[in-house]
This record gives C-alpha cells, sequence and structure tokens, in this order.
C-alpha cells in the first residue's frame, strides 16, 4: 500500500483530471468502507486516490420540491437518514441505503460508492432503481445523465468510462399517493449481504395501483430493474392474483448463484415472496389499500 | 514518496502529524501518535473496536486515511475520561462487569456515547442494533447493553 498520491479536489473537472492522469490506476474515495478493504486485501492498489468529499455537489442533499431531490453520491448513509424531508419522501430509497453496514460504517458509507462498487447484493440499488434514479456522471467529455440500473454490469463492473465519476443521483417528484419499500433477507438481523434485495416504488389512486417500479438485487450478476414485475402491478388493486403475477415475474428473471447464504432453488423463492411484502408495505405508506 | 503533513484536532488539542497516503487514521493514533487505546480487531470494519468520532460521526478508524483528517475534529477514547474522572459509561462499565477482555470496550464506549448523544432515551431493542457493529466475544453483550440502558436512565434523571 505504499506510493499512492491522495488529493482532495474541490472541483469535480479537477477530480476527473485526476482520475485520468493515473491512468486505470486511480480510485475514487467516498467513504472509504469498500476501497479500504479491497486495498487491504491486496484486491486494490491504487496509484491515485481521488478524495471527492470536498466537492459540494457530490456532499449535498438538495430538495428541489414535489418529492424530487438530488442526493450528492459521496453523502454518508447517516446524514441521509437525518434527513427528515428526504426521508418522507423516499422512505425506500433510505431504508436500504441505512441498511448498509453498522452504525460505524454508516458514518461514512455513501450510496455512489454502493453503486459504483458494483456488488449484485448492493443494498441501495434496488431501492434506487426502483425509484426511476437518474445518475448524473461527468468524465472528460462533461456531464450526461443516465438511469441508475445502467451502471451496474457484472459483479464489480461498471460502465464507466475512464475517468468518469458518479456525481448524484436524482429522485424524481412523484405524484400524491405514491411510496416506496425495501427488504433484504439476510440469515440475521442486522449487518449482513443480503440473500435477495427487493425495492418497489408505486403510485396508488382510489385503491389503484397506477404506477409501479420493481428492483431486485443478489439474483444475477447486476440488480435489476423488473419490468414485468411493474407492469404487472399497475391497472390491479394489488389483489393476490395480481401481487403472485409480479412475483412470477420476479422468479422469471432470477439467474442466481449457489453459495453459504442461498441456493438458487431458494433465492429464487424468496424473490417472489419478498416483492409481495414490499409491494404491501409501499402501498401501505402511500395511503392506497 | 514524500509524506503528507496533516493539520487536524484530536481530543481538543490541536495536532500535526505526517503520513503516507496509505496509512489509516488507527494506524496514526496508535503508531505515531501514541493514542493506543482505539485497537485493530479485524481491519475491515468489521467490529468496531477502532471506533472513534470524526466531525462528530461514528466511524471505524480502520476504515479512514489518516490525510482525511485534515482540518477535521477527532475523538477517540482518550478524550472520554477528564483526567481522572471517568464518563458515566466508564463507570457503569466497571460497575456492571461489561467487559473481560477489554480489547472490544474503547469501542463500545465511544459508541455509546455517540448513541446517547443522539439518542438519551434508547429502547434496549434501540441500543442493540446501534451497538451491532461492535463485537464482543467475552460477555455476550447483556452487561454492556444493561450498563448503557442505566446510564441513560440517570443521565436523564440529572438533565431533569
Amino acid at each position: 500500500m505504499n506510493d499512492i498520491r491522495y488529493s482532495a479536489p474541490h472541483t469535480i473537472d479537477e477530480a476527473v483530471g485526476a482520475l485520468l492522469a493515473a491512468k486505470g490506476t486511480g480510485r475514487i474515495l467516498a467513504g472509504g468502507t469498500d476501497l479500504l478493504v479491497q486495498m487491504k486485501a491486496g484486491m486494490a492498489l491504487p496509484g491515485a486516490i481521488i478524495d471527492v468529499k470536498n466537492i459540494v455537489e457530490m456532499s449535498a442533499i438538495e430538495d428541489k420540491g414535489g418529492g424530487a431531490f438530488r442526493v450528492g453520491a459521496a453523502v454518508s448513509g447517516a446524514r441521509i437518514g437525518e434527513h427528515a424531508a428526504l426521508k418522507k419522501a423516499w422512505p425506500g430509497v433510505v431504508e436500504a441505503i441505512n441498511l448498509i453496514g453498522s452504525k460505524q460504517i454508516q458514518g461514512r458509507a455513501s450510496p455512489g460508492g454502493n453503486l459504483c462498487n458494483a456488488s449484485p447484493a448492493a443494498d441501495s440499488v434496488p431501492a434506487l432503481i426502483a425509484a426511476g434514479a437518474i445518475v448524473a456522471v461527468h468524465g472528460p467529455n462533461g456531464r450526461r445523465e443516465v438511469a441508475v440500473e445502467k451502471i451496474q454490469i457484472g459483479p464489480g463492473k461498471t460502465s464507466l468510462q475512464p475517468g468518469e465519476i458518479v456525481v448524484s443521483f436524482s429522485l424524481p417528484a412523484r405524484p400524491a399517493g405514491s411510496s416506496d419499500a425495501y427488504l433484504r433477507l439476510i440469515p440475521r438481523t442486522e449487518m449482513d449481504i443480503a440473500v435477495v434485495g427487493c425495492g418497489v416504488s408505486l403510485t396508488m389512486k382510489d385503491g389503484v395501483c397506477t404506477a409501479a417500479r420493481v428492483g431486485l438485487g443478489a439474483v444475477a450478476p447486476t440488480v435489476m430493474l423488473v419490468e414485468a414485475a411493474g407492469a404487472a402491478l399497475v391497472g390491479s388493486k394489488l389483489d393476490a392474483e395480481a401481487l403472485e403475477k409480479a412475483a412470477a415475474a420476479c422468479r422469471a428473471v432470477c439467474k442466481p448463484i449457489n453459495d453459504k447464504r442461498g441456493t438458487i432453488v431458494y433465492r429464487t423463492k424468496i424473490a417472489g415472496v419478498l416483492l409481495k411484502r414490499v409491494a404491501a408495505i409501499a402501498a401501505e405508506r402511500a395511503g392506497g389499500r | 514518496m514524500a509524506k503528507t503533513h496533516v493539520t487536524t484536532t484530536i481530543n481538543g488539542e490541536p495536532t500535526e502529524f505526517l503520513c503516507d497516503a496509505s496509512q489509516t487514521m488507527l494506524d496514526v493514533l496508535r503508531d505515531q501518535l501514541g493514542l493506543t487505546g482505539s485497537k485493530e480487531g479485524c481491519g475491515s470494519g468489521d467490529c468496531g473496536a477502532c471506533s472513534i468520532m470524526l466531525d462528530d460521526r461514528l466511524i471505524c478508524s480502520c476504515l479512514m486515511l489518516a490525510v482525511e483528517a485534515e482540518g477535521k475534529k477527532v475523538e477517540t477514547i482518550e478524550g472520554m475520561a477528564h483526567g481522572e474522572q471517568l464518563h458515566p459509561l466508564q463507570k457503569k462499565f466497571v460497575e456492571f462487569a461489561a467487559l473481560q477482555c477489554g480489547i472490544c470496550t474503547p469501542g463500545f464506549l465511544v459508541a455509546s456515547k455517540a448513541l446517547l448523544a443522539k439518542n438519551p432515551n434508547p429502547t434496549e431493542t434501540e441500543v442493540r442494533f446501534w451497538l451491532a457493529g461492535n463485537l464482543c466475544r467475552c460477555t455476550g453483550y447483556d452487561k454492556i447493553v444493561r450498563a448503557v440502558m442505566e446510564v441513560a436512565a440517570e443521565m436523564r434523571e440529572t438533565a431533569r
């Protein structure tokens, strides 16, 4: 772990410049709760570490009104959990981010880091996908916006190009009667890696679901948007038949691994079970049941 | 490679040190500054024995680079007692025998103090969840949890 160049720039362009200058050996530091562990294990040997927490845009939570928020990619889980308006507008996104690790980890870990670490079991990502979050990515060619589900492309791999940095997440305004929820299954009660994680964001009007998005984690090489599951809920009163159809859509996209945390059969079954529970919680919060 | 000069505040004292970019805050606290109260259990953020406060936020010092301390406020277990006067949590841990080998104790104390600063009236469940990032292989946690609950009650009584 020697000869690392550390910088903590104040602008995103400087950070992009430092990342490019490191010629592929640069790593972004937000909370460091994945990066430092990887460095200790010898899995990451960065030539440059670019600390992005001095960049205001990456460290701010902006309330844009009507339930729309812009959350800096480097904001800690603890700060997100303390933001009353954000928690009220997006309870599922906040509870998902707050499930990452212990209180100590929450003091540092960020949604940007959780996304870019690109674990299929990243807790915040299914909820952000369900929310329809748009990621602002800044790179050598300026700014682009991309749907959050397009960032992960495989375990530990992202679609970010050389020099690109995830700057922030935009959560859209939602109509009245909307809410969201996230649940994960773990073998313990706290602090473990998801066997399955499921996020649902939906809108209820007069007892009928008018919009729904489902994000599913830990059952494939990346966290996925399950469009068919959302579509199965829309137009229904979230009755048993609609929920089973959505659960079946979740099971259908599962391509999980067998490991000590769960078998393929178990993870696939649980994906459907979680979808039903999460949809019920989101609907309850939306006041629509 | 040139070392980085860091200016920070540790337990209220302005502090300067030189470090490599790869050194963790825990390494610098223990090996350079002689503040060995923070312990290294796992070195990967799982055990909480290295818990410190960084700008009033509970974190694992093993997962923080020392260079990140620049301009920040760091608080460690060494700042908890005032001279010979132990913090109420420290006294209660002794009274309740909420420790055996003691390796986890500094982390539990720092984390418990952070909890009570944020939530003076925690339920047992809240205490257990808050302290889930601190591992103890001796006590079975019960005495620790009861000590924290008891101190919370006493501090509320004092504040009335």
